[in-house]
Formats: structure tokens, C-alpha cells, sequence
């Protein structure tokens, strides 16, 4: 390219071309990226899923997917988009330990999404994790970082819902230490489980008659078997 | 003397134009991850990523992009590498990249970036450009650690959420929140001003000196 060139005006065509093949450049790297990325995304997110599913329910170690649909709870490996979904959580001999549900709403600043462990049997919340918060840094964050806080969902009464007190004043199995200065987003950490437990108590089938552990393990539903 | 050259386009970036401290760009993202140190050198690693790979396109070809139309190239190619970023973040690092959030997609809108492709890249030759870069980011980096290192100890009573004090440590939280950002940053800016204050007054003297001796 001699120097001419870029001092004179260049014609609309070499601008718009200029800008085509930059954006057709450009569109090709995302692709590519995109692409080469994704199973490694999708990869981490089921097992991120996985691994809350065993967190939240102590004692776990297989895990099904659970779907409601037609007023009962089927074990399918996969689920339409709006259908409601929880996982089954079995221990190594394959019995029914407990359910982790997953919720969401408003937290302070934007959706909370988080998955808990409800043993029916027991009635009783056994862990808490949250998969998704933009909550502030250094108070609201504490929801997940605060490991008091996260322990308080260790053994927790339903019954008749659970309720946020402030720090230090837990006196029943239902009530919870909420975090000092980070009130509304410990609220709406038990908002959301107490919604999505008021949703999901009757669907659940009686303790006892729940879905035996699909043997084919989720995933591979009954494919070459 | 091309050796010397390089050096000096890399500590141009990282000390005396530290494009924090002294020319005050890449404020949106300094003041918003720095709140703990790893989100910092996240967040600087992406930049320098960033501002690396696109100094190099943009020298590469700067005599192909037409002048008309340079800044929707620069912007083409920096969101080129944002995106790339992005997604590496995501598959490599999923929880660095939950913390970070919206700002690594926001890397597109540093002025810092745009800036050094306008100032220097589409006006030296590559290897020049790739130092005065590397020196930017460099800095860049180092401001946001120097910020969300404070920031932490105070705010946090720890670095790299390692706890540095004991339980009687009352964590300063303001620091995390967005005002210590500015705090901090005030404070920082205030040191680099009165270090160039110092400066110029200490290279007078020696002026003065040579002169009457």
C-alpha cells in the first residue's frame, strides 16, 4: 500500500468492503470460539449441578432428575422447558434420601437461583446452596460465603415455614440467623424456599411411595439396555 | 538501542503513563471489580489479553484500514477478543466469571483499549506496538491489584481470601462497597501527585546545582 493511497479519499466501496470483511473476520472467530467452548460450558454447568445436587443433600451419591408432569413425578433424563424439575437424591444402595429443589426470585439487586435438599421424611430443609446471585459484594454476597449462614439451612423446620430472625435470636428448629447487614437478601434466600415449598409440597408424592432410582442412572435412560 | 527502545515503550506504560494512576482511563472497571484482589487480576489479565491481542491486528494492518472507517475497525477487532475472553472465562474459570459479571463483556467500552489503538498502535510498527501494549496492560493490572489488594485487607481482613487477621478484626465493609473504590482510588492518585510533585522539585534542584557548580 503506497502512501498516496491513504492520504486520498478512498471510494465507499473499499469502506463498506473494509467493514464486511472485518465483520465476516470477526463473526468467524466468535463462531469458532463459541463452538470450541461449549461442551466445556455445558460440561461445568451439569457438573455444577451435580455437585450442588450432593451438597445440598448430605448423604447422596446417585441423582436422578425428577419431572412433574400430569400430576406425578417421572424420572426423565430430560425435561421440556416448562416443566418444573427436581432432583432425587438416593444413596449408594439406591433408597430415596430426599429432594434438592430448585427456586428462584427477586433478591436485592437481581434474581436469586438456588437449589436446597428437603428430606420429606423428616420435613426438614438439610442444606442450601445458591447457584446464582448478583447480590452486593461483602454483604449480600454473604449469603454464599458466609459458611454460618449456609450451615443454618443444615437442619431446618418447614413447619410452618421457615422464618429470617435476626443474628443470634434462632430460638425454633424454623427459624434461621439472618445476616447482619445483609437482611434483605437473607429474607429472600427464605422467601424462595418457603415459595418453592409451598409449590412443590403437594406434588410430592407421600413419604415412602417416592420414584425408585432409575437404574439406567440419569442420563442414559434405558439406551442400550 | 532497539532493545532500549522496547523497555522504554514497556515502562512508559507501566510507571510513568500508568494509564490508572496517571491518565485516569479505565475508570468503570477499576472502581467495579476491584473489590477483592483475584477479581483485580481477572479482570487485568482479560484487559491485557485483550489490549495485546488487538494492538497487534490493528499494527498488523494498519496500513489496510482506511482512516474513514479506523475506529469502527478498532472496535470490531477489540470486541473480537472480548468475546473470545468472555467465553474462555466461562469454560476455564466459571466462578472467577460469575464474580466478574457483566464487566468483562463492558472490557469493549474501556477507553483505555480504544485509546492505545487510536495514540499508538495504528501509528508504530507491531513490535513497537506489542510493548507499548504489554507495558499499558501492565500497569493497568497492577493498578486494579494495588486497588482490590487494599480494598480487601480493609474490607475483608483478608488477601486472596486468605484471612490476615484474627476474629477481633472488625471488616471495614465500606472499603468493598462501591465508595471505597473511590476512597481508595483518591488516596492512590493523591500519593502519584504528590510523588510527581516531589519529583519535579527534586530535578530542579539538581538543575540548580549543575548550574552553579
Amino acid at each position: 500500500m503506497s502512501a498516496s493511497r491513504d492520504t486520498a479519499s478512498p471510494s465507499s466501496l473499499r469502506l463498506v468492503l473494509t467493514l464486511a470483511i472485518a465483520g465476516l473476520i470477526s463473526g468467524i472467530a466468535i463462531i469458532g470460539i463459541y463452538e470450541s467452548t461449549l461442551p466445556t460450558i455445558t460440561a461445568n454447568k451439569a457438573r455444577e449441578l451435580r455437585a450442588a445436587v450432593f451438597k445440598v443433600l448430605p448423604g447422596v451419591s446417585q441423582m436422578q432428575a425428577l419431572v412433574y408432569r400430569d400430576g406425578e413425578l417421572v424420572a426423565l433424563a430430560e425435561a421440556d422447558k416448562d416443566e418444573s424439575v427436581v432432583y432425587g437424591g438416593y444413596d449408594e444402595r439406591g433408597e430415596f434420601v430426599g429432594y434438592a429443589v430448585p427456586g428462584a426470585g427477586p433478591g436485592f439487586q437481581d434474581t436469586i437461583a438456588l437449589l436446597y435438599g428437603y428430606v420429606p421424611a423428616e420435613q426438614q430443609v438439610v442444606g442450601m446452596e445458591i447457584l446464582e446471585s448478583r447480590e452486593t459484594p461483602g454483604l449480600g454476597d454473604k449469603i454464599y460465603k458466609d459458611a454460618e449462614f449456609v450451615a443454618g439451612f443444615g437442619a431446618l423446620s418447614t413447619e410452618p415455614e421457615i422464618i429470617a430472625v435476626k443474628k443470634g435470636s434462632k430460638a425454633a428448629p424454623n427459624e434461621i440467623d439472618a445476616i447482619t447487614g445483609a437482611t434483605i437478601s437473607s429474607k429472600a434466600v427464605v422467601r424462595i424456599i418457603n415459595e418453592a415449598h409451598v409449590e412443590w409440597s403437594e406434588r410430592l408424592p407421600p413419604p415412602g411411595s417416592e420414584p425408585a432410582l432409575n437404574e439406567s442412572e440419569s442420563g442414559g435412560t434405558g439406551a442400550g439396555r | 538501542m532497539k532493545k532500549n527502545e522496547s523497555y522504554e515503550e514497556f515502562v512508559k506504560g507501566v510507571w510513568r503513563d500508568n494509564p490508572v494512576f496517571v491518565q485516569v482511563l479505565g475508570m468503570c472497571p477499576m472502581l467495579a471489580v476491584t473489590n477483592s484482589a483475584i477479581n483485580a487480576i481477572a479482570m487485568g489479565l482479560a484487559t491485557f489479553f485483550v489490549l495485546v491481542g488487538s494492538s497487534i491486528l490493528v499494527s498488523s494492518f494498519r496500513h489496510w484500514i482506511p482512516k474513514q472507517v479506523r475506529i469502527s475497525c478498532f472496535i470490531i477487532i477489540i470486541a473480537t477478543f472480548v468475546t473470545i475472553a468472555d467465553y474462555t472465562l466461562l469454560a476455564l474459570v466459571p466462578k472467577v466469571h460469575k464474580e466478574l459479571g457483566a464487566f468483562i463483556p463492558l472490557i469493549v467500552a474501556n477507553c483505555l483499549i480504544l485509546g492505545r489503538q487510536e495514540a499508538f498502535a495504528s501509528r508504530y510498527p507491531t513490535r513497537l506496538a506489542v510493548f507499548d501494549a504489554m507495558g499499558m496492560a501492565a500497569g493497568f493490572l497492577l493498578a486494579l491489584f494495588s486497588l482490590g489488594a487494599v480494598r480487601e485487607i480493609l474490607g475483608d481482613g483478608a488477601l486472596f481470601g486468605v484471612k490476615l487477621f484474627g476474629e477481633n478484626f472488625e471488616p471495614w465493609v465500606i472499603m468493598i462497597l462501591p465508595p471505597g473504590g473511590f476512597l481508595t482510588l483518591g488516596v492512590i492518585l493523591l500519593f502519584f501527585n504528590w510523588f510527581k510533585y516531589k519529583k519535579d522539585e527534586f530535578l530542579a534542584e539538581v538543575a540548580e546545582a549543575e548550574r552553579s557548580s
